[in-house]
């Protein structure tokens, strides 16, 4: 029973919206479009604190809202970026990009409001169906294969999720999605299912890969939503685990070397938000109050300088269709507005008075205050380095560096308004965070001042000479020349052992299955095997028919339809979005049946 | 769209060497001054409330901000880039990529 009568759950109201937009044209989709995030706003500051929109399904209790400390700063911060994010792709108002925000956004808070972990698991499923809509969005190839690449981690990921969870839950543990101790199979599988989401070393390569290769617009939601929800999630079950703190340490500091010789910036800006993650980690990690405001705090303002960031070059993208440094350079010329709030975003990342400075040092403060030297350290060392290699080098390279000029218009009104929302967010974070963001914060006994003089001089000496080692380098040609390369990371593993495994499956497989078949040659497992087969093709259909049959098609053009997806079904064509869908719901079925299942044993 | 990689055809502020020149000046004005603001701390005993004692040693973010960044650099030149670079095409040949 929703104790709270005039908010409802945010997550509906996006998937609402997403749902409405293949049905809306023009100048509708797009008011409903942005309408949407602002209703959302509304009904924000009517959500009370407490246990909202509890169900009943079986045995279990699931609760769509659980408003507390650490779930509402995070449900603020992806509200506003969801407006901000929804404004910045509204000018060419395409249906898919726009549904794929709302959905992507929806989701993310259907995950941070859940108040037991099977709700949980739903919401962070169709994450992903979020994430594979902002790459195909691009309508590339190579977009279309890198979404196809996202799905296959991110099944894998949710796979080992709900290995985890199941067997948490039948070895009787709680649905309750709270503090879990970190013994046994169950949670350990939780731990690294969420932990592929927040890009942990090796498990994380899918994010390199993928993002740059997303829509102009899309990338924002990717960058917003997928990584910080996970570390949302990792605070709220696994606070404290000192293994976070090395698994962060790694994560703030291995990237930064990838981003300094790689060449196309958005790569760049990903290997940056890996950095600036790992001290989101380090901060749940370290797991004392004033570590895990840290945490939030550094969420919120990592959001809002990284979309910012990805705004600016998405902007450079629509105009000149590249984001690759050996081909950009020179743009201050032709989009300047778009340079002043791309150096917004790289100074945001650490300087006093923007919104990075006041987050931080929390983390970095309990750091020292623990003895743990080297992760003070790394995180100074990461700090400094973000801002150097990620910051100076993409508004180097994008808008400086030659005198080449792309002859191309500022960004579009709609974009350059979202730009200036986010960067005035920016600069108010940073400078009143006693009024705004720390009022905020989870844990409100832990108080923290970040600016005393001689932080603020401290930290500006730190730029200031990451700028000099910069400026120094460049002048003196030993910077590295920004090339044409692919730089190897771990994604090699899946993306170029396709062969390897297909032979050891091929070989393995084809003699069991060739003993199977002289032991069981039978009706029954031909039947059987059909069903499967054709099981995810007959599900679509299932769905299917009734929208197509409402959308007033003939009986004739319906088998047509039906035929046609038979025939891609065979060949194995089904596009990314289909085959995805798919795989979200059977494995949500899975949950299901699982937990029927378990709850009647 | 862009007529990619023109030469401009007016000279702007920041394609004349004279005005980098002078961006760098004052990046370098910049920079001795927060030096010499440390220097200050240090002399004058100023209590930073440092929670490790190297915060208090003159110079000390300065120094670890420029060697971070040179070492990352150089680093990344010299150590990783011979390890990782391939081709630009080196996912998309052979036909084996998903």
């Amino acid at each position: 029973m929703p104790d709270s009568i005039s908010a409802i759950p945010p997550a509906f109201l996006y998937l609402l919206g997403a749902l409405l937009m293949p049905f809306l044209r023009g100048w509708l989709r797009q008011t409903v479009a942005l309408a949407i995030p602002l209703v959302a706003l509304g009904n924000y500051f009517l959500i009370e604190k407490g246990v909202h929109w509890q169900f009943q399904l079986l045995d279990f209790q699931l609760i769509l809202g659980r408003a507390d400390g650490w779930s509402l700063i995070f449900l603020n911060i992806f509200t506003i970026l969801s407006f901000c994010g929804i404004l910045y792709i509204l000018k060419d108002n395409k249906a898919l990009d726009l549904a794929a925000g709302l959905l992507y956004a929806g989701s993310a808070m259907g995950v941070i409001m859940a108040g037991d972990l099977i709700t949980l698991f739903l919401f962070w499923e169709m994450l992903t169906l979020g994430a594979v809509m902002c790459l195909i969005a691009r309508r590339t190839e190579r977009s279309g294969a890198a979404a196809y690449r996202y799905v296959l981690m991110h099944i894998l990921g949710g796979v080992i999720l709900l290995a985890g969870l199941m067997i948490h839950i039948s070895s009787g543990g709680s649905t309750e999605f709270t503090q879990i101790e970190l013994t046994g199979v169950g949670p350990w599988l939780m731990f690294i299912g969420f932990g592929i989401n927040c890009a942990w070393p090796v498990v994380g390569a899918w994010l390199t890969d993928t993002y740059p290769e997303a829509s102009f617009g899309g990338v924002i939601f990717m960058a917003t939503y997928t990584t910080k929800t996970a570390v949302y999630v990792l605070a709220r079950t696994f606070p404290g685990e000192e293994i976070l703190i090395w698994v962060g340490v790694i994560m703030a500091t291995l990237p930064l070397l990838y981003a300094v010789i790689e060449n196309d910036l958005r790569r760049v800006l990903a290997y940056g938000l890996i950095n600036q993650v790992g001290i989101m980690v380090i901060g749940v990690g370290l797991g004392t109050a004033l570590s895990l405001n840290g945490t939030a705090a550094h969420a919120y303002c990592h959001i809002l300088y990284k979309a910012l960031l990805f705004m600016a070059l998405g902007s450079i993208i629509y105009r000149t269709g590249k984001s690759k440094a050996t081909e950009l350079g020179g743009l201050w010329r032709s989009m300047p507005v778009t340079c002043a709030f791309c150096c917004i975003g790289a100074l945001a990342m650490a300087t006093p008075l923007l919104c990075g400075f006041v987050s931080k040092s929390m983390i970095m403060s309990t750091a020292a205050k623990k003895g743990e030297f080297i992760v003070w350290a790394a995180i100074l060392f990461a700090t400094a380095g973000a801002f150097y290699q990620v910051g100076l080098k993409v508004v180097f390279r994008a808008f400086f560096s030659r005198k080449v000029d792309h002859n191309v218009q500022e960004a579009p009104a709609n974009q350059l308004i979202a730009m200036a929302f986010v960067a005035i967010l920016c600069i108010v974070v940073g400078s009143f965070p006693h009024s705004y963001l720390y009022t905020m914060l989870p844990n409100p006994e832990a108080s923290y001042n970040p600016y005393t003089l001689s932080h603020v001089t401290d930290q500006i000496a730190l730029l200031l000479f990451a700028g000099l080692a910069f400026a120094l380098l460049i002048r003196a040609g030993l910077y590295p020349a920004e090339v044409r390369a692919t730089n190897l990371d771990f994604d090699y593993v899946y993306r170029k052992s396709g062969k390897l495994i297909y032979r050891i499956f091929d070989f393995s497989l084809n003699h069991i299955n060739r003993i199977g078949k002289t032991l069981f040659v039978g009706g029954i497992a031909g039947g059987a095997a059909k069903i499967f087969d054709s099981a995810p093709t007959r599900l679509y259909l299932a769905i299917m028919q009734p929208v197509w049959k409402s959308q007033g098609l003939t009986v004739e053009q319906i088998d047509d339809k039906r035929e046609d997806t038979y025939r891609e079904a065979r060949r194995g064509a089904f596009p990314i979005g289909i085959t995805a869908f798919l795989a979200v719901i059977l494995l949500a079925l899975l949950a299901l049946f699982t937990g029927i299942l378990n709850a009647k044993s | 769209m862009s007529d990619q990689n023109v030469e401009p055809s007016t000279e702007g502020w920041f394609d004349k060497e004279n005005n980098i020149r002078k961006v760098l000046r004052v990046l370098f004005v910049a920079c001795a001054v927060f030096l010499v603001v440390d220097i200050v701390y240090w002399a004058t005993g100023y209590d930073k409330h440092p929670y490790l004692k190297w915060e208090t040693w003159p110079g000390f973010y300065a120094v670890y901000g420029f060697v971070a960044c040179v070492v990352l650099t150089l680093a990344a030149k010299y150590i990783l880039r011979p390890l990782v670079k391939r081709s630009e095409d080196f996912y998309t040949k052979g036909g084996d990529d998903a």
